[in-house]
């Protein structure tokens, strides 16, 4: 049997076995997960993010908005009185990386689609302070010096192709040829403030809006 | 979770928390030698000795053990098995809301009852109003309803879709489309001719000359068609009065230009499907309310 001294004199012995309880815990509940329907099957009505909301998720990362807003309303009546129904595992299957976050400076995202208007969201990226005062989120006017297909939306086939790669394996439904062939054209000449509007008002609009 | 799965949790689960056990159990046993050295010097002097651990550090160990045993006895955790308290995160949601139901259920109820000029002026349902306007409202019409560029202002008596009662009340909960086309085809002049009509309106400084001819251009191209013969405005359609000195856009003539060369769109959301009628309710009250303060 091992002996305390030998593993303690042998590294490469004392890096597997290390490695060996500290996977443990991942291994029982983050593992199993993969395999769990609820989670890995889409909510009814979820599709893929089409080329232009697929692009503007690219500026919300990039712009790392996801340092001050979550998207993960938690099942507390607190929160769902403000922002909705909580947030189940089926709408996250499109999401690669998601964007839960870990810290709200600002408010939840989660199902800000259609909450307001899109003149309200170009004002707001703007200047936030034009339209709520009391805000000390950071303005994103340069957002509308950039056209989305010269930087974000450049690679948009690749990064569909990419897409659907993660969704075949997955056996869910994904783009067609047309739909990756006509990416291009669907971002036609919008600003990378256009995109991120789009992407912003599709946020959490297939589950029923509804509090309860 | 399929049974391979739910075998695979139970099994690592149930064999780990026994694998500590015997260890702690082993441990326990062991024999030991205190102030025997194991021959480990570091600092010079910082010798390692086998000395056994404190046994109320070994206890803090066993009680983890029981803990464990005793949590997935109770709660979810160990595969399928749902625990015998039968706890889910859902059922606990579901409670907290039922307690809280429990409280303001009765007073929604009481206050959907009455007509909305009646919450309007009952002074508990303003100050709920007024918690719902903070949560709901603020991000467009701002925290003191003053509204902001392109967001109406609702303190004042000026409203693009009526200040009824009824009329407000369905204007939060279905939502209003305000939608001013673009004129840009009337060519540069006539529309500065326009905006000068429109700032004569209201008493505004203005070039009298443009002014006259923006009058007979406000009805031979269309403007009538919304803002009717007198612009005083039609709310079927939200078209705002231009007589009233009251301004969504701004009213330098440059933003009236704007204005009619690139047209104004913005939308007011439906609020029935998520708040629900009641809250709508006591939102068009309070929303009345702020209005009736102006008069």
């Amino acid at each position: 049997m091992l002996k305390h001294e030998q593993i303690e004199k042998s590294v490469g012995l004392l890096i597997v076995l290390t490695l060996l309880v500290v996977s443990i815990g991942g291994l029982l509940e983050i593992v199993p997960l993969f395999f769990q329907k609820s989670v890995t099957t889409p909510v009814e009505g979820l599709k893929p993010y089409d080329a232009v909301r697929l692009v503007g998720r690219d500026v919300y990362v990039r712009e790392g908005c996801y340092l001050c807003h979550s998207q993960m309303i938690r099942p507390f009546r607190a929160e769902t009185e403000r922002y909705g129904h909580y947030s189940v595992g089926g709408e996250f299957v499109y999401d690669h990386p998601f964007q839960w976050g870990s810290k709200r400076t600002g408010p939840d995202l989660a199902r800000v689609g259609g909450r307001y208007s899109d003149e309200w969201q170009r004002a707001h990226l703007m200047n936030p302070r034009d339209v709520v005062p009391e805000s000390n989120m950071p303005a994103f006017a340069f957002l509308s010096n950039t056209k989305a297909k010269d930087s974000v939306g450049a690679d948009v086939e690749k990064k569909m192709e990419v897409m659907r790669g993660f969704a075949n394996v997955r056996g869910l439904p994904t783009y067609s040829d047309e739909e990756i062939k006509g990416a291009k054209a669907a971002i036609g000449d919008m600003t990378e403030l256009d995109v991120l509007i789009a992407y912003l008002q599709g946020l959490g609009t297939v589950l029923k809006t509804a509090q309860q | 979770m399929s049974d391979f799965w739910n075998a695979y949790v139970v099994v690592i689960v149930l064999v780990s928390i026994l694998a500590c056990a015997i260890l702690l159990y082993v441990q326990g046993k062991a024999k030991f030698t205190p102030g025997k050295s194991m021959g480990h010097v570091w600092d010079e002097t910082l010798e390692e000795y086998n000395n056994p651990m404190p046994k109320w550090w070994s206890w803090l160990f066993v009680i983890t053990v029981i803990f464990s045993l005793a949590y997935l006895a109770l709660y979810p955790g160990l595969g399928n098995f749902k625990g015998f308290l039968g706890w889910t995160s859902s059922g606990q949601y579901q409670i907290e809301r039922d307690r809280m139901d429990a409280t303001v259920k009765p007073l929604y109820d009481k206050y959907s009852a009455m007509d909305l000029q009646a919450v309007a002026g009952d002074k508990q349902a303003m100050e709920m109003g007024k918690r719902l306007y903070l949560t709901y409202c603020m991000q467009c019409h701002g925290a003191d309803a003053r509204g902001a560029k392109g967001f109406p202002n609702l303190t004042d008596s000026d409203w693009q879709f009526g200040g009824e009662p009824a009329q407000i009340e369905q204007t939060i909960a279905d939502g209003r489309m305000g939608m001013m086309p673009a004129h840009a085809q009337l060519g540069a002049d006539t529309i500065k001719d326009l905006a000068n009509y429109v700032r004569s309106l209201s008493g505004l400084p203005n070039d009298s000359v443009r002014a006259a001819k923006g009058k007979e251009a406000f009805a031979s191209v269309g403007c009538s068609g919304c803002h009717g013969p007198d612009a005083k405005g039609m709310h079927a359609l939200g078209a705002p009065n231009l007589t009233d000195k009251v301004w969504l856009y701004g009213s330098s003539e440059a933003t009236i230009v704007e204005t009619i060369t690139k047209g104004r769109q913005n939308k007011m959301p439906a609020w029935k499907e998520f708040l629900g009628d009641a809250k709508v309710h006591l939102l068009a009250a309070y929303v009345l309310s702020l209005g009736q303060g102006a008069k």
